[in-house]
């Protein structure tokens, strides 16, 4: 019964989620422009999207972004709900005043940092107003590193929901299990490490999807913080291809670009998939 | 029971009554003050001269938040009465799709091809001789703004072309002045470098490589001087670190940069900052060195609708458009040349008078908008917003790439 009922649904993510991937695969293979039209052209847009210097530098970006906010995030976010934890008071307070950015949107948050990075306004202003006049803080105009002022941004405001995360696992903790380890002289920072963070593997893998679906589909932030500049500096694989779709009327193109997205997307997850579901069938 | 009747009575009479006057939904992407006072002229035209009612669909941002908008309407099912789109090749595919109206009998009864002018302007309007959209108003990019503030305060004396402006550069520059005010928006580099090669390489060359795609020329000798020149503007242009266009052009205004190279909807502010042609700012069509503009602009186009009564309004709309009283009461709101020939604009000021004179003698050229896809205008924008931000990629590396892009063009 609870499977017939089940069918719609099923008929639904079959149609909408693989049927539109295969269509946008499909057509990443012709010439589409404006309109999709069936005009094969074999691996003509993959060869020209890495031909892009665009393309490359807005995966390089990706790198970047990714790999620092993947272990800021976690660090930063651990060690915040690790603090929070040590029964301190106004907990509530602080609680809510980290996770508040998280209630702003991307676009909010982009142009917020805009102003505080901004060299004649923000940061930098403030520092050399206090006095130390050759003091240079500037990466939004910076090409080498713009991409580090948006990780900032993001940053601000993700790593609050990450904290909250994290305090919910570490509440989650057995008390029976610490006054174990008292008892046994076990020092704090290792009952951290090698007991509680393993218990908590669950609220990590959860944190952990959460936080690489955000690097993927980062767009706004970079919309509304840079648009992409200085030059092309920090532009985003997403952004791409929204711009070759929408603006630049090149579907096709833009298939192409989001098939290579979701390329890199499989990568990653079907190794890990394996790993973790995989390995429960065998036990 | 007998008032709910004659109540019922009552709205059927008046459907009735209505069904000639049309709610005409219009689309498009002015929303600056002036643009907007601009297309305020259009909705009472409409009011006024017809029965229809004309139904502002503003929408807010840039033609590149617009366009999309506007597109995944049309293609979605639910098309507007009628919509903006530059001239040139935008909307080509809707055409070719079959989503949009052909007003051929209109443009034939009314005889636009004589009407018009320049008569490119309707070409490109036309696909396979079939009219698909009716042009409104000419925006050239060909100018540069000077600020003889600026120049006063070096001084130097106003330069009258591109040539002098370099050699004054440095003067401007010991002044604590930005010679060339120019914001960060892709578009802006991308428009300026157009503007530096139909000055410097000429018309010629110019059409060669953004009409014919000759990706020799692009490589040549021509476009190598260019390229150069390029590169000399974007050391002129550090230290002008603003977003918008309007930003830059007020550097120019404020006497905190010398010049700017930008499209005549600059006029406007100048105006709004009073300050006067000639005494305030100068102006400097083809920057000086040749004097010709080239005809971008904005067209209307009509959506396919399957009710014939909202097809005919759609025509008067269409034909309202073109005739003379709406052209001059629109384009000097605007700040833009008027497409056709035989309207007297007195009240144009000096700079938009320059313009006219030039377009009267048909010294113009298409606008890329009209002879290059969107697709590879993208990549040259692209291009040229790494170029112009990254002092490190050398001219001739940048014209490579760009001849390579012109080979591949559609």
């Amino acid at each position: 019964m609870a499977k017939i009922a089940a069918i719609p649904m099923i008929l639904t993510a079959l149609c909408v989620f693989v049927g539109g991937t295969l269509w946008t695969v499909v057509y990443s293979f012709t010439g589409s422009k404006l309109l999709p039209k069936a005009k094969w052209v074999g691996l003509d847009q993959y060869e020209r999207l890495w031909n892009t210097n665009r393309w490359i530098v807005s995966i390089e970006n990706l790198m970047i972004y990714g790999i620092c906010s993947l272990i800021f995030s976690l660090v930063i976010g651990f060690v915040l709900a690790a603090l929070l934890d040590q029964k301190i008071r106004f907990e509530n307070t602080f609680r809510t005043i980290i996770l508040y950015p998280f209630a702003l949107s991307f676009i909010v948050t982009g142009l917020v940092w805009q102003w505080i990075l901004n060299p004649d306004f923000g940061v930098q202003n403030i520092v050399r107003s206090l006095g130390w006049a050759s003091f240079e803080f500037d990466p939004l105009y910076n090409q080498d590193i713009v991409i580090y002022g948006i990780l900032i941004a993001g940053l601000w405001q993700g790593t609050g929901l990450i904290m909250v995360l994290m305090l919910a696992g570490l509440r989650g903790i057995d008390q029976e299990i610490w006054k174990a380890s008292r008892v046994d002289g076990i020092p704090t920072w290792k009952t951290y490490i090698f007991i509680v963070i393993p218990m908590m593997r669950p609220v990590f893998i959860t944190t952990l999807v959460l936080i690489a679906s955000g690097i993927v589909r980062v767009f706004d932030l970079v919309v509304a913080q840079t648009s992409g500049g200085p030059g092309i500096a920090s532009e985003v694989p997403a952004k791409y291809v929204y711009d070759t779709m929408f603006l630049r009327q090149n579907l096709a193109q833009g298939f192409a670009a989001s098939t290579m997205m979701l390329l890199a997307v499989a990568i990653v997850i079907i190794p890990w998939a394996y790993l973790e579901f995989g390995s429960r069938k065998r036990d | 029971m007998k008032s709910l009747k004659s109540l019922l009575c009552g709205t059927a009479m008046c459907a009735a009554g209505a069904a000639h006057a049309v709610d005409l939904e219009v689309t498009h992407w002015w929303t600056s003050g002036g643009e907007a006072a601009a297309v305020a002229e259009f909705a009472k035209a409409f009011n006024e001269m017809t029965e229809h009612n004309w139904v502002d669909g503003a929408i807010a941002g840039s033609g590149g938040v617009a366009r999309p908008i506007m597109i995944s309407r049309i293609t979605g099912g639910d098309p507007m009465g009628a919509t903006q789109f530059n001239h040139g090749r935008q909307a080509e595919e809707l055409v070719e799709a079959g989503l949009m109206l052909d007003l051929t009998d209109v443009a034939e009864a009314e005889g636009w091809r004589d009407i018009v002018h320049p008569v490119s302007l309707l070409d490109s309007c036309t696909i396979d001789g079939r009219v698909y959209c009716v042009p409104v108003n000419i925006h050239s990019w060909q100018w540069i703004w000077l600020s003889h503030a600026a120049f006063e305060q070096a001084g130097v004396p106003v330069p009258s072309n591109w040539d002098e402006f370099v050699a004054a550069a440095p003067k401007l520059r010991d002044s604590g002045i930005v010679p060339l005010a120019m914001g960060n928006q892709p578009w802006q580099a991308s428009g300026a470098f157009g503007v530096i090669t139909i000055a410097l390489a000429g018309p010629e060359a110019w059409a060669a490589v953004s009409v014919d795609k000759d990706a020799e020329v692009a490589a040549g000798p021509v476009y190598a001087k260019v390229f150069e020149a390029a590169a000399a503007a974007r050391e002129m242009r550090q230290g002008s670190n603003v977003q918008d266009w309007n930003q830059a052009t007020n550097l120019v205004i404020t006497g905190k940069a010398g010049g700017q190279i930008m499209g005549d909807w600059a006029q406007g502010e100048f105006q709004v900052a009073n300050q006067m042609a000639g005494t305030d700012y100068s102006c400097l069509p083809g920057l000086g060195v040749n004097e010709i503009i080239s005809t971008g602009g904005d067209a209307f186009y009509f959506p396919k609708q399957s009710d014939p009564e909202v097809e005919a309004a759609q025509k008067e709309l269409a034909s309202l458009m073109l005739s003379k009283e709406v052209q001059v009461a629109f384009n000097l709101k605007k700040g833009s040349l008027p497409v056709r020939g035989d309207v007297d604009l007195a009240a144009a000021n000096d700079c938009m008078k320059k313009g006219l004179a030039i377009l009267a003698q048909g010294n113009i050229l298409p606008d890329a908008n009209q002879t290059l896809s969107p697709d590879t205008l993208g990549q040259i924008e692209d291009l040229m917003t790494e170029f112009w931000a990254d002092s490190s990629i050398s001219a001739a590396d940048a014209q490579e790439r760009y001849a390579d892009i012109i080979a591949n063009a559609d």
